[in-house]
């Protein structure tokens, strides 16, 4: 089984996709799945380790509360573009936040999260030191970003790529 | 674009109300990119538009062309995914390459870069 499907994950990820745009039928399920099959024999090949996930609980959790601050931190943005940045008041810089975090996936998982929110961008990661180099658009303590980069994300990312 | 006018108003309105705003806060990322003054601030602006810019135009869409053909429709979230998942390859490689520059001019305004390792000793 696990010499057939090595990375089932991205297997199903693919098929997932090819039914998506495609259509849901029989023909495309299987051409599809021979796709998704042969990508994850090609992967093997590259990237021997198999990607674990656990606690699906704190993978919803972490959708849901990445959601919800995606949609403040747009407003807030636009707010800010709007008022032309409180008539002069923000101000913007750079935040060093040290992680736990050192499994690529969920430090790919991270940045996508810090991109995605308008508001911060993730600048530079070194991995010799776990060091994460933040900029953030309204900077008010660096204290607060760095609880909840920490707090708020890299506690659950924590939990589900063991 | 006959078939619009048959959709009906509980469509039409929440359509509506995504397409604009989606396609206002597009306008106003963009608008942030021309008016920002520093470099690190104008990457933050265009991300209005990659993140519910995009969210909110996908979903009006989802929603009328799930109306019109009588099914879900789905596929709008590929999109979604992908524009989510390519952003930080984009961004980070500007604003690492904005570091760079700034760091050998030698900028007073940037942290410094990260200690080299240490070499490795000598069999």
């Amino acid at each position: 089984m696990t010499r057939m499907v090595p990375h089932p994950l991205l297997s199903l990820g693919l098929l997932a996709m090819w039914l998506l745009l495609n259509g849901p039928s029989l023909g495309h399920a299987l051409l599809g799945g021979a796709i998704a099959l042969v990508a994850g024999w090609a992967l093997s090949a590259l990237e021997p380790e198999r990607l674990r996930l656990r606690r699906p609980g704190a993978m919803l959790r972490l959708f849901g509360i990445v959601g919800l601050d995606i949609i403040r931190s747009n407003i807030a943005v636009a707010g800010l573009i709007l008022t032309r940045d409180r008539k002069g008041k923000r101000r913007s810089g750079f935040v060093k936040v040290s992680l736990r975090l050192r499994d690529p996936a969920a430090l790919a998982v991270l940045s996508i999260i810090v991109t995605a929110t308008p508001g911060t961008a993730w600048l530079e990661y070194d991995p010799e030191t776990g060091v994460l180099l933040l900029h953030v658009f309204d900077l008010v303590s660096e204290e607060d970003w760095q609880h909840l980069i920490r707090d708020r994300y890299e506690a659950l990312l924590l939990e589900v790529f063991p | 674009m006959i078939w619009m006018q048959n959709l009906p108003l509980w469509v039409a309105l929440p359509a509506a109300l995504l397409v604009v705003a989606g396609s206002t806060l597009t306008l106003l990322g963009t608008l942030g990119l021309v008016t920002l003054k520093s470099f690190y601030d104008r990457l933050h602006a265009p991300t209005l538009g990659t993140s519910w810019g995009t969210a909110a135009i996908l979903l009006a869409s989802m929603l009328v062309f799930g109306w019109t053909e009588g099914r879900l429709v789905l596929h709008e979230l590929v999109i979604g995914i992908f524009v989510m998942v390519t952003t930080p390859v984009t961004l980070m490689l500007l604003g690492r390459a904005a570091l760079y520059r700034d760091r050998g001019e030698g900028s007073a305004e940037v942290p410094e870069a990260p200690p080299e390792p240490a070499p490795a000793e000598q069999p």
